[in-house]
């Protein structure tokens, strides 16, 4: 199994990172020692949160951009932490003993996943934690006095609400906190701007998110009603909802392996120098981030890339090493052209199409941001190649600047030198 | 109305009558409705009505399940047969365009029928409508079960009748297993119409949003899931048609390599999981012939050993190629063992018999016949009878016989669209080949270098 994270990831945790396992780490240990010196309020019903818990952690699945989500674990986290009462007994637990369950659990179902050789990402867990943690301290101090409202009392139902009304204000608070945070820990690692990150953790959390939030807050109303027959019932709309993701970002992550491995089929018939389309594919990357892309943005540059070169199968023969950069501009732009319609024939990435068409276009003629990008990135690897050499690369990046503003736009060429400079840098070490 | 045959009328006129009897009665003889009653039907109606209008909610394929019946199980709970009738009547101003006038009258009558057939087996089981409390659990779930039960049979029964009846779906139309995937998705819905019930001593309708908000959200992760897989689909089939573009006569090869592949898992009865594997298998087992150099496939005559090597590493190079791709598993071992004999005389590795993988031994039959059965440069296509014969010849030699047997009998029964009769190549810019290396009848002369 290859890695697939930057090259930032793989030298270890980032700062913000550690921060963010130590503080769940501190967190962990003084729910656990103060819930070990209180005992449990309701051993029954830790159990069996806790359960689900275990449960959920076991089922967690990987979203596209690599983000680790375990959602029926999160609701039933929120579930315990926005606890009124269990078939009519009030539930006294502490917020710290909400982070014992949530901990012991998120542990637990993290085990056999070590057990197979899967090792627990720890900053997505800690998040998790910490958003939980987070609920539970700012809900469990008013639970009296919500628990008191909601009450049966002789006379009929009680109000429930007010109760409601809180806990979704506490969860949309919740989820903004979590989003923020895991825009921040993103813009930190893979080196965008925050805002751009903001977006991007809202595009990919907001409908997840709502589901998992509506499930936790029923989790917490059907325990009233229905004492502990809900926490089974409760998983079934969720469990549809985690199938339907997991489905989601499976073929989102094959499509993605589909395109990086066929996009090899160029370098296997001779087109271009083996490598060239990955190396090409990970700088437009990293000066697409630099730039300010979005991801949705990022990842048609991606594909676009990859396969800027497709256009060279309809060739009789390969251009001698495949240097698209060393053929004239009027065979350059065929290829592209070709290409181009290769692509269109798949009948939904037609931006990626645009994208490889224009590819050789001058900037007067005010091609995509993605198209210049890959035009300067391509020269750069033609010139470059698979080396390493910081001599080797800069004299490139002279050439490219020396260009003057008709080939290569200066900014792109200005964020390719920053990226390059990061790439030779994480080599070295 | 008209066009229906005449049992399907008489059918259709009794199941109306009775469910207005049914509810006419109902109103009438009993108690009554109390007017806390009339305000809950009126919400799960309005449910009812939503979830009727978005039929799909979960696209199993070939099941239009209706999350609507989870609302009228509802109401069996919170209200009885009575109110449980009265929101299945709702189907009849269903906001679903194009719905012909006897479809709504028949689906509200069904509905009514089916709900107060609900609520009857709920109260024979010993259940109580009313709003559950919570001592009620979890001692309700067998008259909920036994309500689930009534309402999915009945709804089953009417709705088969009327399909016989009007003649518009043969019975061996539905297999086993999407009866599994219906029964089981009506189980999971009959979930969400018990959690409905049961919160609605606290918020009322809120819990409704709550139930169905994993729901919708669920449904458009689904939506996604299916226009990615159709992406998908067009992508892996332009991609490999993009590196058939090199060579003139074997365009569209590796698109009916896989449908062949498929008919052949099909007639053996593979799962849908691997099925969609030889898909992707027969689709891509020649990307690794852009490895071959051109002018090793455009020579005429004998080839030397070494080209007829390079010949024989495409399938490894193929591998090569798309063994970063995760999922497809299974698929790997048939494209790099595709071109392997039954004797053991193939390559790359000279596996015999049952040692070669299902797949590749699939992809073999499926991509001999399609060279066969169609034109190349030295020959024109062969009528498929030929084609037939030619693999029932090397069957046991070259091919699994197993295979052919079984592709002999889905091309008899699905019958096949063999490649376009290729036009003569224009002379600009194409590449023809001088031999084709999956044509059994003309199998590649190798000149012996000693």
């Amino acid at each position: 199994m290859r890695t697939r994270r930057p090259a930032t990831a793989q030298l270890g945790l980032d700062s913000g990172q550690l921060l963010l396992i130590c503080a769940a780490g501190m967190l962990t240990v003084a729910g656990i020692a103060h819930t070990a010196a209180r005992g449990l309020t309701d051993p029954r019903v830790a159990i069996g949160f806790g359960a689900l818990i275990a449960a959920g952690e076991l089922a967690r699945l990987t979203m596209p951009g690599n983000r680790e989500v375990a959602p029926v674990s999160t609701a039933a986290s929120l579930g315990y932490a926005l606890l009124l009462d269990v078939g009519g007994r009030p539930a006294g637990h502490s917020a710290l003993e909400v982070v014992a369950v949530m901990s012991v659990g998120m542990i637990a179902g993290g085990l056999p996943h070590l057990a197979v050789g899967r090792p627990p990402r720890l900053d997505a867990m800690a998040r998790r934690l910490l958003a939980g943690s987070l609920l539970a301290f700012a809900y469990r101090p008013l639970t009296g006095s919500l628990e008191a409202t909601a009450r049966d009392t002789g006379a009929g139902h009680g109000n429930w609400w007010p109760a409601l009304g809180v806990m979704a204000v506490l969860v949309t608070v919740m989820l903004a906190a979590d989003v923020v945070i895991a825009a921040m820990l993103r813009a930190n690692q893979v080196r965008t701007a925050f805002g751009v990150a903001v977006r991007d953790e809202i595009r990919m959390a907001a409908p997840l998110g709502a589901a998992v939030a509506a499930s936790g807050i029923l989790l917490a109303l059907a325990s009233h009603s229905m004492d502990m027959t809900a926490l089974p019932a409760f998983a079934a709309p969720l469990l549809v909802t985690q199938v339907a993701f997991r489905k989601y970002a499976g073929i989102r992550a094959t499509y993605l392996q589909t395109v990086r491995a066929l996009s090899r089929v160029t370098e296997v018939g001779g087109y271009v120098e083996p490598g060239h389309s990955r190396r090409v594919s990970r700088l437009s990357v990293g000066v697409g981030r630099e730039l300010g892309m979005s991801e949705p943005q990022l990842l048609e540059l991606e594909y676009a890339a990859l396969m800027h070169d497709i256009g060279q199968l309809s060739l009789r023969d390969p251009i001698p090493g495949g240097a698209t950069v060393l053929a004239d501009a009027d065979q350059a732009r065929r290829i592209a052209g070709l290409g181009a319609e290769v692509i269109r024939k798949t009948g939904v990435l037609h931006g990626v199409a645009e994208i490889v068409r224009r590819q050789c276009d001058t900037l007067g003629e005010s091609p995509p941001m993605a198209s210049r990008i890959i035009r300067a990135t391509n020269a750069y690897d033609d010139l470059v190649g698979a080396s390493t050499d910081r001599d080797r690369a800069a004299a490139a990046l002279e050439r490219l600047r020396l260009d003057g503003g008709s080939a290569y736009d200066p900014g792109v060429v200005e964020a390719l030198a920053r990226v390059v400079d990061r790439l030779v840098l994480v080599t070295r070490l | 109305m008209r066009e229906l045959p005449w049992p399907a009328r008489v059918y259709f006129a009794a199941l109306v009558g009775t469910a207005g009897v049914v509810i006419a009665r109902g109103l009438l003889a009993r108690h009554g409705l109390t007017p806390e009653d009339w305000s809950t039907l009126l919400v799960l109606a309005l449910l009812f009505l939503l979830c009727e209008s978005v039929p799909t909610l979960l696209s199993v394929p070939n099941v239009a399940v209706s999350v609507s019946f989870s609302a009228a199980l509802a109401a069996v709970v919170l209200v009885g047969p009575e109110g449980a009738a009265l929101v299945g009547l709702a189907a009849v101003v269903s906001a679903r365009p194009g719905l012909p006038l006897v479809k709504r009258l028949f689906n509200g009558a069904q509905y009514a029928l089916c709900g107060y057939a609900a609520g009857w087996a709920y109260e024979s089981a010993g259940g109580v409508p009313g709003l559950p409390e919570p001592a009620d659990f979890p001692g309700v779930l067998v008259p909920y079960a036994a309500a689930t039960a009534a309402f999915v049979a009945m709804n089953f029964a009417l709705t088969a009748v009327i399909l016989r009846l009007a003649a518009m779906v043969h019975r061996d139309q539905v297999s086993l297993r999407v009866m599994v995937q219906f029964l089981s998705s009506y189980v999971g819905f009959a979930t969400f119409g018990l959690l409905i019930a049961a919160l609605w001593s606290t918020v009322q309708s809120i819990s409704a949003v709550l139930v169905l908000l994993p729901l919708f959200v669920a449904r458009w992760a689904l939506g996604h899931y299916h226009a990615e897989q159709r992406a998908y689909d067009a992508t892996i089939a332009a991609l490999c048609q993009a590196v058939e573009t090199k060579d003139y006569y074997t365009r569209g090869h590796c698109t009916r390599v896989s449908a062949a592949s498929s008919m052949i898992a099909e007639e053996i009865g593979m799962s849908t999981e691997r099925l969609r594997a030889i898909r992707y298998a027969g689709m891509l087992h020649d990307v690794g012939k852009l490895g071959v150099p051109t002018k090793v496939l455009q020579k005429e005559g004998r080839l030397t050993e070494e080209e007829y090597a390079a010949i024989q590493l495409h399938p490894m190079r193929g591998l090569e190629i798309v063994r970063g791709i995760d999922f497809l598993d299974e698929a790997f071992a048939g494209i790099m063992h595709h071109h392997e004999r039954h004797d053991g005389k193939g390559y790359p590795m000279g596996l015999a018999g049952s040692e070669i993988p299902e797949f590749a031994r699939i992809i073999a039959v499926a991509d001999a016949f399609d060279s066969m059965t169609s034109d190349r440069s030295y020959r024109k296509a062969k009528p498929i009878e030929v084609a037939v014969a030619e693999l029932r010849k090397n069957a046991g030699t070259q091919f699994d016989p197993d295979m052919v047997v079984r592709f002999v009998r889905a091309l008899d029964r699905h019958g096949w669209q063999p490649a376009q009769p290729a036009p003569v190549p224009p002379d600009d810019a194409v590449e023809t080949t001088a031999k084709d290396h999956d044509d059994p009848t003309t199998p590649i002369q190798v000149v012996s270098e000693r």
